[in-house]
């Protein structure tokens, strides 16, 4: 089954889809509301049987009116072929949960709820899968500061551990990948008072 | 130094075959006993835990400097704080570290315990250990090779045999 005739088996679906150029995939962008009718589909055709769902993430582009991207990666061992499927969604919108056809969606899910705050809805637990118990934020979106907004420190009168505001002692760097020896298209810091290199004629 | 060692031996002959025992200070036998029998927590957080594991293995062997590693805090006093030391991770090891009974040390390994290393400015990680443990030795190094790690502990037992003093 090449890939013309997986599209011509989703044709009978209606459904409203926008097919994506990914090589070595087969993708496309759906609503949210066709996108657990979709998953089932691909799920129990006997001709796709696109059973395992490899991954599951998202994505924050600011730049879009709709700003996550939920991206749904399954694998036909029949096949032999990689399925990508793709949701837009706005800030305040939710997903409907995955749990119920793979139960490999949980953690996943888990995982971007706790990294972009995306919420799922009907699933049966979306707690925080990585980050600290009472984190505050979503560390993931473009707008979380790097430094978060809690720090921990050891308290002596209290005797134990505490969170407070983050205070930086060092100054907050930005590190680049050019490398120092082979020269750099900045001043480095420190080097500001240093003699120019003659140029070169 | 040899004729002095020799006549430090004569002196040890002449005590054990005259009076049948040796006279010294009680706080240097305890500082030569516990800087000799230092029983390292197993607290390997990230990568500098595979190079201790290599300091504990036999090409450079830490048990020659009595070094044992338990797996329980309750049997140590010495812990190595070995990787990066996340948020979530803080609490459990101020409570091993709580555990663990007196006298206790703590060898902060690594670039990532001892002041956030490569993720200082990240929002998991605490930016250094010493803001969680009072810290006795820093190792530096990302990770710090067997030879340092072994290096920051001779340090510390001569630390142990300086500071162990009993108020008389």
């Amino acid at each position: 089954m090449n890939r013309e005739n997986i599209f011509k088996l989703l044709d009978k679906l209606n459904l409203q889809i926008k097919i994506l150029e990914i090589p070595d995939f087969i993708a496309l962008h759906i609503n949210k509301s066709e996108v657990i009718g979709l998953l089932s589909f691909l799920k129990e055709s006997e001709d796709l049987r696109f059973t395992i769902l490899t991954d599951l993430f998202a994505a924050d582009f600011p730049q879009r009116s709709k700003r996550f991207e939920v991206v749904y990666n399954l694998l036909s061992l029949k096949l032999n072929q990689r399925f990508l499927v793709k949701v837009d969604l706005d800030e305040e919108e939710s997903v409907p949960s995955a749990t119920k056809l793979f139960s490999a969606a949980c953690w996943y899910e888990r995982e971007v709820y706790d990294m972009y705050g995306i919420h799922f809805d009907d699933t049966h637990d979306l707690r925080r899968i990585l980050t600290d118990y009472g984190f505050v934020g979503h560390p993931l979106r473009k707008d979380f500061p790097v430094t978060g907004h809690l720090e921990v420190k050891y308290d002596e009168k209290l005797e134990k551990v505490i969170y407070q505001p983050v205070v930086l002692d060092l100054e907050f760097r930005m590190f680049d990948f050019l490398s120092p020896w082979r020269g750099s298209d900045y001043i480095l810091p420190g080097d500001e008072k240093a003699k120019k290199p003659p140029e070169a004629k | 130094m040899k004729e002095e060692q020799l006549e430090q031996d004569k002196y040890f002959e002449e005590e054990l075959s005259n009076r049948g025992f040796l006279l010294t200070r009680i706080d240097e036998v305890a500082a030569w006993a516990r800087s000799n029998s230092l029983w390292p927590m197993t607290f390997g957080l990230a990568c500098c835990a595979v190079e201790m594991m290599q300091a504990a293995a036999s090409r450079y062997d830490m048990d020659r400097f009595g070094l044992l590693f338990r797996p329980s805090p309750r049997q140590s006093d010495l812990m190595i704080v070995a990787g990066t030391l996340t948020n979530k991770m803080a609490p459990a090891l101020r409570r091993v570290y709580d555990q663990m009974p007196d006298p206790k040390w703590v060898i902060s390994m690594g670039s990532c315990a001892n002041g956030g290393g490569y993720y200082h400015f990240s929002y998991a990680v605490v930016r250094g250990c010493d803001q969680i443990v009072p810290v006795d030795v820093y190792v530096p190094g990302c990770p710090p090779t067997a030879e340092a790690l072994l290096y920051g502990i001779l340090q510390l037992q001569k630390k142990i045999r300086r500071t162990t003093k009993f108020k008389g």
